[in-house]
């Protein structure tokens, strides 16, 4: 089974590296980019193919490291 | 008084923590990540700077996970002090014992350069050497500075004086322009810029002095 974890910073949270990439994009002569938020995508390779104890797991990876929840939010999918 | 300097891989401060420390009169011993235990009768432990494991997943994300920090949580837990500048400062917000986070500064770059800095309390062992509202000029260099809490975490670190220094001119973004806070206890101290380079006029100034001299003559007479 496996694990697709986007962690991406909170709402409201300032994202100076996607602001950056906007002016860059800005400068290359894409127009109308209002917005740019960059995160991160890890992808996990797990044994056995129970989805719920996955999930349950992987929340936890989440909490405990993957993801800082002061400043961060993720999003788990599973396939 | 006894101090641990923690060595992470890509640790880079921690000898300059270790000479600033014996220098105000602590008896220091160097603990590397993998050691499970602290020595015995450790007073404070100083995380220092630098970019541990590689600032892989997070700065301090993976430091904070390791053996030794496990140690270092039960040792704030039973009171003890503890000191992370730069570096140690991620990381003691990774392991939960400080509020809130470092970011990426907000103008992107690393900034390396010697700034301004007031002292926010004096009411701490850390800052007991200083007088409140003192200014200090104390090098930063660092790319993840930029101290996020939201408005409700700063509305409480303010109503309970635990902003330890605050930047003259706010150099990464910082929430509140915050370089240094203590824990509810006034225990641990995280501050990004570093007093351990400028402790010698050799290092063209010495307006760090105050805290470890400070610190450690408040755990000398304790």
């Amino acid at each position: 089974m496996k694990a697709r974890v986007q962690v991406m910073l909170k709402t409201g949270v300032l994202d100076p590296q996607g602001e950056a990439i906007r002016h860059a994009l800005g400068a290359l002569g894409f127009d109308g980019v209002e917005g740019v938020r960059q995160g991160k995508v890890i992808e996990l390779d797990l044994a056995g193919d129970d989805a719920a104890a996955a999930e349950a797991q992987v929340t936890e990876m989440c909490e405990k490291l993957l993801a800082n929840t002061v400043i961060e939010s993720y999003k788990i999918d599973l396939s | 008084m006894k101090a641990a300097v923690i060595v992470f891989p890509g640790s880079n401060c921690d000898r300059d923590m270790a000479v600033a420390l014996r220098a105000a009169g602590a008896d220091v011993e160097m603990v590397w990540h993998k050691d499970a235990g602290l020595p015995r009768g450790v007073d404070l432990v100083a995380v220092p700077g630098g970019f541990s494991f590689g600032d892989y997943l997070r700065c301090g994300a993976i430091a904070a996970q390791s053996p030794v920090c496990r140690a270092v949580i039960d040792h704030v837990h039973k009171g003890g002090y503890a000191l992370g500048v730069c570096n140690g400062f991620q990381v003691l917000t990774e392991t939960g014992l400080l509020p809130g986070a470092l970011m990426r500064n907000a103008g992107i770059r690393f900034v390396c350069k010697t700034v301004p800095l007031t002292v926010a309390t004096a009411d701490s062992d850390f800052t007991r050497g200083y007088a409140k509202g003192a200014e200090l000029q104390i090098p930063v260099a660092h790319h993840d500075g930029n101290y996020f809490v939201d408005a409700a975490q700063l509305e409480q670190l303010r109503a309970e004086d635990r902003i330890a220094f605050t930047y003259g001119d706010n150099p990464n973004g910082s929430t509140g322009g915050i370089a240094g806070v203590l824990s509810e206890n006034r225990r641990v101290l995280g501050m990004m810029p570093h007093p351990e380079r400028a402790v010698d006029a050799g290092h063209g100034g010495t307006d760090g002095r105050g805290l470890f001299e400070g610190l450690v003559g408040a755990l000398v007479a304790a």
